[in-house]
């Protein structure tokens, strides 16, 4: 997709009007962490297994290359076959060449982020092949033509009003006159019409929560089944992953599954968890009879012993979006790409370059509350923050916004010169103000000023104060 | 003999409200510490350090390693400049060794006021009086980088004609956030709207906090929306100062 993040500032004015989103968003931000709250009080050992996990993922990502190709193997052994993608124009095209091998018309889709990363249903249907998605907020945002807001809860930008007025637009076979006013009869008709096009796919592509080394095996999480029907039906499953997603072996996958499902929704483990190897083996009563695994780099591995390597230990469970209070604000779209809230502030400079999206890590009061949540304990704010040493470095910040900062840090840097100036600039502003409380205008604050008084300064600084005190004795 | 103080004041309580220090410095006597206030400080380099100016931040950072050489304890009325002291300063000199070591023998000294008098002076209670009632926001960085959250309120418990009534949500930031409430006041204005909906809906007629630029924030907007409620840096109430100063950004 056409990254916008460039005009963040834009999409946040467009966001903070619209009442629908606003309403929709007010309901996700008491939801998800009451939820994941009360997971977390159930079991005790959450934090030790926090610890746990980030270990596995550290692991791994130091010996990345091993785990890789011991992946590669299992999965050959099982029948499958690996393909690997630097980019995702090469991502793209190794899909459409396996679906144009057995000339595939319509193609199932369970949810994956990195298929939204390279952008694969518009491929698709240039080169004249349907892709479905599958999960129920995925579905819907298709059929609106529109990016998820969300990396878990792709739709939690609407409300059930809008998912009706959807439903009605596009399933025009069906009688008009129907009831849609209920959450179940929405789900009802979305599972009738995805019914026939599970049984009429001819490949079902799906991401990857997790891939085995030691296994060869691939792990999706969901609360629908609808990756199941996706991966089991049709003649060729397709498992779409970045490279970052592998953990040596089945032990570790559960220990961060038990992280993944608290973390993202507050279950204790999501409604289906389902490991695949390979394709139908004789005998198997069902399942595909291709299996392919795309495995995207696209610059991760440039992240890989840098500052923000940390960031590989993602496993996108959205507790840090969930607990954003700028991501509650603004939602998802505002920042313009596929990856929003504080870990699309650190991954999205990193794939799509930090003049692109600068704003994003720029877009923190650094409170914190990301990285206290977040299930393998990833540094957000320190990375958001190495990303913007890097944009003051390159002078992609507001020339306005260098000059104020560097005005500042020339004072702070010369103790006596500030005591000066502060004491005199102090006397003016209190002078100028007479007797206010407070300032409704103030020179260079109008960001403060248009919506906040800025509180008057009592009018002698400290430290005078406390020198006038100390000669006095 | 009592452990000598150095009082790193913070800019904002230098520039804009005095009478926090003051009563910074008052609860450290009546804690059983000497107060000194080293004249060649600033600011902790939190406003370069976060838009990632790390030259000007390691200047600033050196000349406040230098003022507070020698002190037994640093303490500062803000969970902000203390953690950007405790926390970062460190890092800031991870790749020079000597200065490294330097900053982090500062940063074990340095504590955040409130924290510092019942963590390490052992403070429980306070003689002090205040009418009112009375509602406590977390600020995001003595909560979250300095595990302030009970030592505020076991002061104000023993506040004499105090009562407090819990903030729903008082961990969830303002949207003050150092310069990033000028950089998107938009963002920032919709949060502290927010959070004046959540302190209004606790019916408390004073707002306490322990940074000086997260009450601005607040006090900022509620006054600019007409709300009479009164602001105040924790440190005012606890040394009973409030009698005579006007809340912030609020005439009384």
């Amino acid at each position: 997709m056409e990254a916008t993040s460039r005009a963040f500032t834009a999409n946040v004015r467009q966001a903070l009007g619209n009442e629908t989103l606003q309403q929709a968003l007010g309901k996700m931000r008491a939801g998800f962490p009451l939820a994941r709250a009360a997971a977390i009080r159930r079991l005790p050992e959450f934090e030790a297994l926090r610890d746990q996990g980030k270990a596995i993922k550290d692991h791994t990502l130091a010996h990345l290359d091993h785990y890789l190709e011991a992946y590669e193997r299992a999965v050959e052994s099982a029948g499958g076959k690996v393909h690997w993608a630097r980019t995702a124009t090469e991502a793209c095209e190794t899909i459409l060449a396996i679906c144009q091998s057995v000339d595939a018309k319509l193609v199932t889709k369970g949810k994956s982020m990195v298929a939204e990363e390279i952008a694969l249903n518009d491929f698709l249907e240039a080169h004249g092949i349907e892709p479905v998605e599958t999960d129920l907020g995925e579905y819907i945002i298709q059929l609106r033509h529109e990016a998820p807001s969300h990396i878990i809860a792709p739709a939690v930008h609407l409300v059930k009003a809008q998912v009706e007025a959807t439903f009605r637009a596009n399933h025009t076979d069906l009688p008009e006159d129907r009831r849609l006013n209920e959450v179940g009869e929405l789900t009802d008709e979305a599972r009738a019409v995805l019914r026939q096009r599970f049984l009429a796919a001819d490949v079902g592509i799906t991401g990857a929560n997790l891939l085995v080394a030691e296994t060869g095996s691939s792990i999706i999480v969901t609360n629908e089944g609808n990756g199941d029907l996706t991966q089991i039906l049709p003649k060729i499953h397709i498992v779409l992953a970045s490279l970052e997603k592998i953990v040596p072996n089945l032990e570790d996958a559960t220990t961060i599954l038990r992280l993944l499902a608290r973390s993202a929704t507050g279950q204790e483990f999501s409604t289906y968890t389902t490991v695949s190897t390979g394709p139908r083996r004789p005998g198997d009563l069902d399942g595909p009879e291709q299996y392919h695994v795309v495995l995207l780099d696209n610059g991760r591995s440039t992240m890989l012993g840098g500052e923000f390597q940390d960031m590989l230990r993602c496993i996108r469970c959205s507790a840090c979006l969930n607990h954003c209070p700028v991501y509650a604000t603004v939602g998802g779209h505002a920042y313009g790409w596929v990856y929003p809230g504080p870990m699309g502030a650190v991954l999205t400079p990193s794939l799509i370059g930090v003049d692109a999206a600068g704003h994003l890590p720029n877009a923190s009061t650094f409170c914190g509350k990301c990285e206290s949540v977040c299930p393998m304990k990833i540094p957000l704010p320190r990375m958001m923050r190495a990303w913007r040493t890097r944009e003051w470095k390159l002078r992609l910040n507001p020339p306005r916004y260098r000059m104020g900062m560097k005005l500042w840090a020339f004072f702070a840097r010369r103790p006596g010169l500030y005591r000066l100036a502060g004491a005199v600039a102090i006397r003016l502003i209190r002078f100028w103000g007479g007797r206010k409380p407070g300032f409704g205008w103030l020179p260079f604050a109008g960001g403060w000023t248009r919506t906040r008084d800025f509180p008057a300064p009592q009018g002698r600084t400290f430290q005078s104060l406390w020198a006038e005190k100390q000669r006095s004795g | 003999m009592p452990p000598r103080i150095g009082l790193f004041v913070t800019c904002l309580v230098d520039l804009i409200r005095p009478s926090i220090g003051f009563a910074a410095v008052k609860l450290l006597e009546q804690a059983g510490c000497t107060v000194e206030v080293p004249a060649a400080q600033t600011c902790c380099g939190q406003p370069g350090y976060n838009s990632g100016d790390l030259d000007d931040a390691r200047a600033i950072a050196r000349t406040v390693i230098r003022a507070f050489a020698g002190y037994d304890y640093v303490v500062a009325p803000s969970g902000s400049c203390a953690g950007m002291i405790r926390e970062h300063y460190p890092a800031l000199f991870a790749d020079t060794p000597a200065l490294h070591s330097e900053a982090r023998n500062l940063a074990e000294r340095t504590h955040e006021l409130v924290s510092f008098l019942v963590d390490i002076r052992g403070m429980t209670e306070i003689a002090a009086r205040y009418d009112g009632v009375a509602t406590y926001h977390d600020c995001c960085s003595g909560l979250r980088e300095l595990g302030i959250k009970a030592q505020p309120r076991q002061l104000l418990q023993s506040v004499a004609g105090l009562s407090l009534a819990e903030l729903p949500g008082a961990e969830i930031c303002c949207g003050f956030g150092g310069t990033f409430c000028i950089k998107y006041p938009e963002i920032s204005t919709r949060m502290v709207d927010d959070k004046a909906a959540d302190i209004l809906a606790t019916g408390a007629d004073t707002l306490l906090a322990g940074d000086l630029g997260c009450l601005m924030n607040m006090a900022g907007r509620l006054a600019r929306r007409g709300e009479t409620i009164r602001v105040r840096h924790v440190a005012e109430v606890l040394a009973g100062m409030t009698g005579a100063v006007p809340p912030i950004a609020l005439a009384e």
